[in-house]
């Protein structure tokens, strides 16, 4: 058993503006088990934050507890991070988003962690349109406590050792979408090619961006009884078009590929271009969104892509007003301005 | 691409690089591993099936494996493949009863070896234990060639070569020494089998300049002035020594004139310093001895005074490249050097020379006055007669001389026999599991950073007050152990069972040197560009299977892989195995 990934890179890594090689948006060697799905979504997080050349001291990973909420530890080593309580994530994420709006949050949950003990907070760090991106690692079960189904489990799956769930399956795109969120995607573990554009996208959005990621528990999930297998997954997976993402910096003319359908122009600059996205969709109107999405849910297919955005995103911060400047940047003076500033405002309201 | 097909023996032998580029191929990962376990006889006779010569080539090697060494691409220096082949020799016990019977009821043939250097002593080697009587002549004291002859004692201890010489000589071959054979006729009229050719390129070539007649008491061949050393003729030299030449042997010279007395000794080269053939290791050794090499110096004419050698004058040049990256040597508008000398050593090469060989007897010589001689089976235009080592095409080393005289012994066995000797024998190769439990191999899988360590060596005063001192002293045991971590165990393959793999991308994501990738099939150039890193080492080959469930293949690019067996340990399915291929050259009689 190896503790250790060697320390050796290929001489030949691509460096990005900063320098960095994707080493450096490595973590220490995972202890999931071999064959997880969550390891991938870990490589795919690496590839996208190397690619987008963002400092890793300006990210910070978030998580619960779970398989999910370890994987943290396996990526970004350079970064901030916090394992939080079960289902708590999103809070300690709004805590940290409002002292300082400088970071990149990154939370990490898995469908126990979001869509049993968690999912009041999920509601509401959606609602409020938290500037975060959210990737839930959907396995649909706990697997570090062996394997008991979650509520993501679609009715009639069944685990390795277990019986088909009576119950219907919460998706938690459709539900994200009625509670207000501004990013909706839905991708696969074993899809990088989908998931790494997404990803960068999600950065790139203003305001809450969910990526419900299917990634098979090889240990507990991945017999063929079950709808989240990597099998499954891969025969029912219907994506809703290609997309691709145009860092703002990159010259446009260089890459243009011709025959996309959108062109979306994102807050920090850069664009997404979509390809042949399904005719019934329409990813800018959240009624299209939940529609498409319980059409497939019908159909038995899983819908994956990019679901919805809201072009015009307004995130907390915005609502708010809040200060420009991070909290944590703000001097005492600022934040106490004294005695006679305290007259004027209670005079104000008198 | 096709799917690689890992059934034929080639495509693993070459993921071995080190082995790959051994004239010999050696199994070196094999025996690095014994020697990490401290079983220091098993490595040694590992080394000593393929390359006859641990020991010696422990010390002397020209080790064409260490460039070719995995670590070379992945971090900076190769692993001391050669010194650690010392490690094994210094440290063995007693391997007389390990050494391959020899029948005392000989097998009929008669076979004569000519030159008993390290290419003809491999073909007694591998001959007489099958029965064949082997009768071996050379116009040397004692055999061992030109290791005996022209390296010197301080690199090669005279105890070392005797020892591994002696283990062939001592069984069951006859040697004749201080014999010249100066008939080829008069050997195969003694109607011998078959005869083997190992005299080697023992003319040295020599520089005809402007004052060379007068100057001749004190102008010599550098390989002869070496061997009359080695013979204890000569025992000392002039203070002022320049050695013309830039290779090895100049290396050589110029050392051991440091040790016989020379205290102002220059090698005068007329090429770059970067382009000199001697080994980037001997260069620093002389270096390290004082020795100043004078490059760009083309050497023009000795000066004579009163029949006396004063010194000799030497043109400045300035080496010049054209487009095709051609080399001339331009001189610069400076006046010439003088540089003063007691005597002269001249070190510019070696050539064959046959005058021994009757014109008539059927062996072909070309334009060069060279035999002609099958580069596979060694044999001649004359069935009977074959070559090997120098003497076949021109000077190399002692490790190509073992090589050919493997081969050439394949081919006596086989024309012996009465079998066609281009029927080449096949490898004998082994491939097994290294798996001991889930996450349990049977090698070391941990990939350990330690820099290349450095050979000790014996105080500077004291081996250049004496000639038979050995200068390196070799790693000591706790030295070896960490030299021989730093091995990549690259004979333990990855091999993959396609019809295992779920494409769950597990071993592409932990993969440390990035090299596998899940993609659609496509041309080996186009696919190069697509894969996870970048795939420019077109030497190595990417190793390719059949098509998966998502009609996509597993694509890796054997180029720097670590063989950490990561990605066998983060594979759900064991579809990845770490497997220890061993590749053995058939020898004669397998
Ligand atoms: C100065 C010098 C240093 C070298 N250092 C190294 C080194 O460090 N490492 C390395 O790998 N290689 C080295 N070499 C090269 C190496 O020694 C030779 O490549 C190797 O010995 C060739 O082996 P061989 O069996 O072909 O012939 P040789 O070793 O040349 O043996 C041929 C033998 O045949 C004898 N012979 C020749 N003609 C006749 C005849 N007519 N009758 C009877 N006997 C005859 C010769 O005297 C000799 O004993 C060095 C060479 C020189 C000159
Ligand atoms: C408050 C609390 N309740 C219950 C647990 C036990 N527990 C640990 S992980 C887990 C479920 C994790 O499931 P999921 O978020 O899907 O992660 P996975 O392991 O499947 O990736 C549970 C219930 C806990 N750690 N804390
Ligand atoms: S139990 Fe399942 S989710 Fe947890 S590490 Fe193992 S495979 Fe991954
Ligand atoms: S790392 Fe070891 S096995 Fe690989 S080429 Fe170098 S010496 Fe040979
Ligand atoms: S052994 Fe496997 S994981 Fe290790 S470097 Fe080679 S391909 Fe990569
Ligand atoms: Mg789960």
């Amino acid at each position: 058993m190896s503790y250790q990934v060697p320390r050796f890179r290929h001489p030949e890594l691509p460096k990005n503006e900063l320098g960095y090689t994707k080493a450096d948006y490595e973590g220490s060697i995972s202890t999931l088990c071999a064959g997880c799905g969550h390891d991938s979504i870990s490589g795919s997080i690496v590839r996208a934050c190397h690619e987008l050349s963002i400092e890793p001291h300006k990210i910070a990973k978030l998580s619960g507890i779970g398989c999910s909420s370890k994987a943290p530890t396996y990526f970004l080593g350079n970064s901030h991070g916090f394992n939080s309580v079960h289902g708590r994530m999103p809070s300690v994420v709004t805590g940290a988003a409002l002292a300082n709006r400088d970071l990149l949050y990154l939370g990490v949950s898995g469908d126990g962690d979001t869509a049993s003990i968690g999912m009041g907070q999920f509601a509401h760090v959606a609602r409020r349109n938290l500037n975060m991106v959210y990737i839930v690692m959907n396995n649909g079960c706990y697997g570090l406590t062996k394997g008991q189904d979650s509520a993501t489990a679609d009715e009639g799956s069944a685990s390795k050792k277990g019986e088909p769930s009576p119950f219907g399956a919460i998706d938690l795109c459709a539900t994200a979408l009625q509670l207000g969120a501004t990013f909706v995607a839905r991708s696969f573990s074993g899809d990088k090619e989908q998931l790494v554009p997404l990803i960068k996208a999600a950065i790139s959005h203003r305001g809450f961006a969910l990526i419900d990621v299917v990634s098979p528990c090889v240990t507990f999930n991945n017999n063929p009884q079950s709808t989240k297998s990597y099998e499954f997954v891969r025969e029912h997976a219907e994506a809703t078009g290609t997309i691709d993402f145009v860092p703002m910096r990159t010259e446009i003319t260089t890459e243009y590929k011709p025959g996309y359908t959108h062109e979306v122009t994102m807050h920090d600059g850069s664009s997404i271009h979509l390809y042949k996205v399904d005719e019934d969709l329409n990813p800018f109107d959240r009624r299209s969104a939940i529609n498409t999405i319980e059409d497939h849910r019908a159909n038995g297919t899983i819908l994956t892509g990019l679901i919805y955005m809201d072009e015009d995103s307004r995130d907390l911060h915005d609502v708010m007003e809040t200060s420009q400047r991070p909290l944590n940047e703000l001097t005492e003076a600022e934040l106490c301005p004294g005695n006679k500033m305290l007259q004027n405002i209670n005079a104000s309201l008198r | 691409m096709k799917a690689t097909d890992i059934k034929n023996p080639e495509y693993f032998h070459k993921v071995v690089d080190c082995q790959h580029a051994c004239p010999a191929h050696t199994p070196v990962p094999e025996y690095i591993r014994l020697i990490a376990a401290q079983r220091y006889t098993e490595a040694y006779m590992v080394n000593w099936r393929s390359n006859v010569f641990p020991g010696i080539l422990g010390r002397t090697c020209d080790r064409p494996c260490e460039p070719a060494c995995r670590r070379v691409r992945v971090e900076e220096e190769p692993v001391a493949i050669c010194r650690l082949k010392r490690v094994a020799a210094d440290n063995k016990e007693d391997i007389r009863d390990l050494l391959p019977e020899i029948p005392t009821v000989k097998n009929g043939k008669r076979i004569a070896l000519i030159g008993a250097g390290p290419a003809s002593l491999t073909v007694a080697r591998d001959l007489a234990p099958l029965g064949y009587i082997i009768d071996i002549f050379d116009n040397q004291f004692a055999g061992g060639g030109m290791m005996r002859s022209q390296i010197p004692s301080f690199r090669l201890p005279v105890e070392v070569l005797d020892e591994e010489v002696n283990y062939i000589l001592e069984r069951g071959v006859n040697a004749t020494f201080d014999v010249e054979v100066d008939s080829l006729k008069s050997i195969l009229d003694q109607d011998y089998d078959a005869v083997f050719v190992g005299t080697g390129a023992p003319r040295g070539k020599g520089l005809n300049l402007p004052g060379l007649e007068d100057a001749s008491a004190s102008v010599h061949l550098g390989i002869d002035w070496l061997s009359s050393v080695a013979f204890e003729h000569t025992h000392s030299i002039g203070k002022r020594v320049l050695v013309l030449g830039g290779g090895n042997t100049a290396m050589d010279c110029c050392r051991t004139s440091k040790r016989l007395g020379g205290e102002d000794v220059r090698v005068v080269v007329r090429s770059p310093f970067e382009d000199m053939k001697a080994s980037p290791w001997e260069k620093e050794d002389a270096m390290h001895e004082g020795i100043p090499i004078y490059n760009n110096h083309v050497p023009k004419e000795f000066v004579v005074e009163d029949g006396k050698l004063l010194g000799m004058r030497f043109q400045k040049v300035e080496a010049q490249y054209d487009e095709e990256g051609n080399r001339s040597l331009v001189p610069t508008d400076e006046d010439l050097v003088f540089m003063e000398a007691d005597e002269v050593l001249m070190a510019i090469g070696q050539e064959n020379s046959f005058p021994w060989i009757e014109r008539d007897l059927g062996i072909e010589f070309d334009k060069w006055d060279m035999p002609v001689v099958n580069e596979i089976t060694f044999q001649s235009t004359n069935e009977r007669v074959f070559f090997g080592g120098d003497a076949a095409f021109g000077p190399e080393n002692v490790i190509t001389a073992v090589a050919h005289g493997h081969q050439a012994a394949v081919s006596i066995d086989l024309f012996c026999k009465g079998e066609d000797v281009n029927k080449r024998l096949a490898p004998e190769v082994n491939l097994t599991s290294q798996k001991m439990g889930v996450h349990e191999w049977s090698y070391d899988n941990a990939i350990e950073t330690d820099k290349r360590y450095v050979v000790p060596l014996a105080p500077l005063e004291a081996s250049l007050a004496d000639r038979k001192m050995e200068v390196e002293l070799g790693f000591d045991v706790a030295t070896g152990y960490k030299e021989a971590e730093r091995c990549l165990n690259c004979d333990v393959q990855t091999v993959f069972y396609e019809d295992r793999c779920i494409e769950c991308d597990a071993c592409v994501d932990i993969c440390p040197t990035d090299c596998i990738t899940f993609t659609h099939n496509g041309d080996e150039d186009e696919l190069r560009t697509r894969l996870t890193a970048p795939a420019r080492e077109l030497s190595q080959d990417l190793y390719v299977s059949a098509d998966l469930p998502t009609q996509r293949v597993m694509v890796k690019d054997e180029n720097v892989c670590l063989h950490c067996g990561l990605c066998a340990e983060r594979c759900p399915t064991t579809a990845w195995d770490m497997q220890k291929f061993l590749y053995n050259v058939a020898q004669a009689g397998q």
